[in-house]
């Protein structure tokens, strides 16, 4: 019942290019810009076909943003120190939302989910006005704070499902033997769970990598602390662009995070699906 | 022995203990601005100080034509945003879920605009749309459809829908992906039956998949919506809310009012309508979950 006959395949296949030349080609014209001369990406109408394809912009992009090296610093640094401390926070919580029954445990998960559907830009002006009077306004601190608390939520859903397919027997048998809470945990619950932590961990970095644009072109005017969307943000005002470069620096910020996630897509997006679909 | 495991499922002041450090980061850095906001919205807080000026903020906002503008603006947005999106992931997912050669490769090559930061996309897009040069603007010249050179984002309308053709871009891959999720969950056997009972493939989507997976469109309708609404990055970076105003919608007119000019009091009072709106949409979404689970629950 799953065989198509020729017509039927050439539709689908048909269909298949059309969705993915919509969804690939941003990525295929930064690619094939970045790769052509200045002079022949600057003529109208558009050409298709250039000769003398090359890296020079891979080469010359960092003539032209000198703090370049640093933004892209800036983005795993923030990236890192983000997704470090969302798990730090989100470890335990999940751990007690897998295990124990409490009062408010399912109202305060429903609150979590909700806390996902405030963009930052409705807690801009408060979260503006603390940190300038803490002198915390252009630090690495002033996108590290906001970006954990959008994190912790999904973190928290995601690894409480891990850690709830981890039997209960093997814990309340350990206990029953006379194990201590912390030799349970590092006996049986961090080896059992590494995988989810694994998981979870990622998708905090891909997620803070991803969200360094609205707090860091609002909190950070310094551009030691830029990550790399809001450093080439800048230089888009500019009246000239040189595109090939300003699309060479792109891909090498989107590369991190596009390698990360091919090897990975398997787990995350089963980590991500699960939560929506089965519940 | 029973005593003994009881007393270690059942420490409650250990289960909040563990929830504290999270629930009090999200106290401090989520719930508090909230109300802060709310607060600050009945002031003409500014960089020079703040004053209590009751609902003068509201009433001057409510009473411009500007803002109510906005608001329509938004919701036209959204709604062909998200119905763009719905429609080709739905579409999209059908055609990945087919039996077909290289199915594992491109269910991998949709996701991209879903995980690159979105800033950077819009980068790509920026020169996709220029008027002289970009490969849009070509493609329609070289066949004809325009006439010369064609600043997408320098005019009102085409404003508009380039900016809603950059959100479905990013919002679709991950509707494809939850769809796609959707469809395999569907027990196969009630293929099987239907195939054997001699049901066309096109009876089988409207019968059997597109039933089946009615509860995850739902969701994804309402969770997209929401992710629309609060869409920022992609206007700020194409247009800036421009060219005058076309693409300004609720959020964008906050962040500019609020931080633009600096009259927190103002922005506050538009961030207070946003609120309330994503607590509808909210409060819809999950009462919505709620009734789903407890009818898988039920089954």
């Amino acid at each position: 019942m799953d065989k198509y006959n020729l017509y039927e395949k050439i539709i689908l296949y048909l269909g298949i290019l059309v969705f993915m030349t919509f969804i690939l080609l941003p990525f295929v014209e930064m690619f094939y810009a970045s790769l052509r001369p200045l002079d022949h990406l600057f003529r109208s109408p558009y050409q298709f076909y250039s000769d003398d394809l090359s890296f020079w912009a891979y080469r010359e992009m960092w003539k032209t943003v000198p703090m370049l090296p640093r933004y892209i610093f800036n983005s795993f640094f923030l990236a890192s120190v983000t997704s470090l401390i969302t798990l730090l926070f989100v470890i335990p919580a999940a751990y007690s939302y897998a295990r124990f029954r409490f009062p408010f445990k399912n109202s305060s998960l429903y609150i979590l989910l909700a806390i996902n559907m405030f963009s930052g830009a409705v807690l801009l002006i408060p979260l503006y006005k603390v940190l300038r009077t803490f002198g915390l306004l252009n630090t690495y601190q002033a996108m590290i704070v906001p970006g954990v608390a959008f994190l912790i939520p999904t973190a928290i859903w995601l690894l409480k499902s891990y850690f709830e397919k981890i039997p209960i027997d093997l814990e309340e048998a350990a206990f029953v033997d006379g194990a201590s809470r912390v030799q349970i945990l590092r006996h049986i619950i961090a080896p059992l769970s590494t995988p989810g932590l694994v998981v979870v961990g990622i998708y905090a970095f891909i997620g803070s990598y991803a969200q360094q644009f609205l707090f860091a072109i609002t909190f950070n005017q310094k551009k030691e602390y830029m990550p790399i969307p809001s450093g080439l943000y800048e230089f888009i005002g500019y009246t000239t662009v040189k595109w090939n470069e300003m699309m060479a620096a792109s891909l090498v910020g989107i590369a991190p995070v596009l390698i990360i996630f091919l090897f990975l897509q398997k787990y995350i997006v089963a980590g991500l699906t699960s939560g929506a679909v089965k519940n | 022995m029973k005593q003994k495991l009881k007393s270690y499922n059942a420490q409650t002041y250990l289960a909040y203990a563990l929830i504290a450090p999270a629930a009090l980061y999200i106290v401090l850095i989520v719930a508090w601005p909230l109300l802060e906001t709310i607060r600050l919205s009945f002031t003409n807080s500014s960089l020079a100080g703040e004053d209590y000026v009751g609902f003068e903020n509201y009433q001057k906002m409510l009473s411009s034509k500007k803002f109510n503008g906005i608001v329509t603006r938004t919701f036209v947005w959204m709604f062909f945003s998200v119905s763009l999106k719905l429609i080709i992931g739905l579409i999209g997912a059908v055609l990945l879920n087919a039996n077909l050669k290289g199915r594992s490769i491109f269910r991998v090559l949709v996701m991209p605009p879903w995980v690159v930061p979105i800033a950077i996309g819009m980068l790509g897009w920026l020169w996709l749309y220029n008027g002289y040069f970009g490969i849009i603007a070509g493609v329609g010249m070289r066949t004809g459809i325009l006439d010369g050179p064609f600043g997408f984002l320098a005019y009102k309308q085409s404003a508009f829908i380039s900016t809603i053709i950059a959100d479905v871009w990013v919002g679709t891959p991950m509707v494809t992906v939850f769809f796609l999720a959707a469809m395999q969950g569907v027990p196969r056997d009630l293929y099987e039956a239907a195939y054997c009972d001699g049901a066309s493939r096109w009876d089988r989507f409207f019968k059997i998949t597109l039933p089946q997976i009615t509860p995850v469109i739902i969701t994804m309708s309402l969770l997209s919506a929401i992710w629309t609404f609060n869409s920022f990055e992609i206007i700020w970076i194409l247009t800036e809310g421009g060219p005058r105003g076309a693409t300004t919608t609720l959020i964008i007119d906050t962040y500019k009012q609020a931080l633009g000019n600096y009259k927190f009091g103002r922005g506050a009072a538009r961030a207070v309508v946003v609120m309330i709106l994503l607590t509808l949409f909210a409060g819809f979404y999950l009462a919505l979950l709620a009734r789903i689970n407890k009818k898988i629950s039920h089954e």
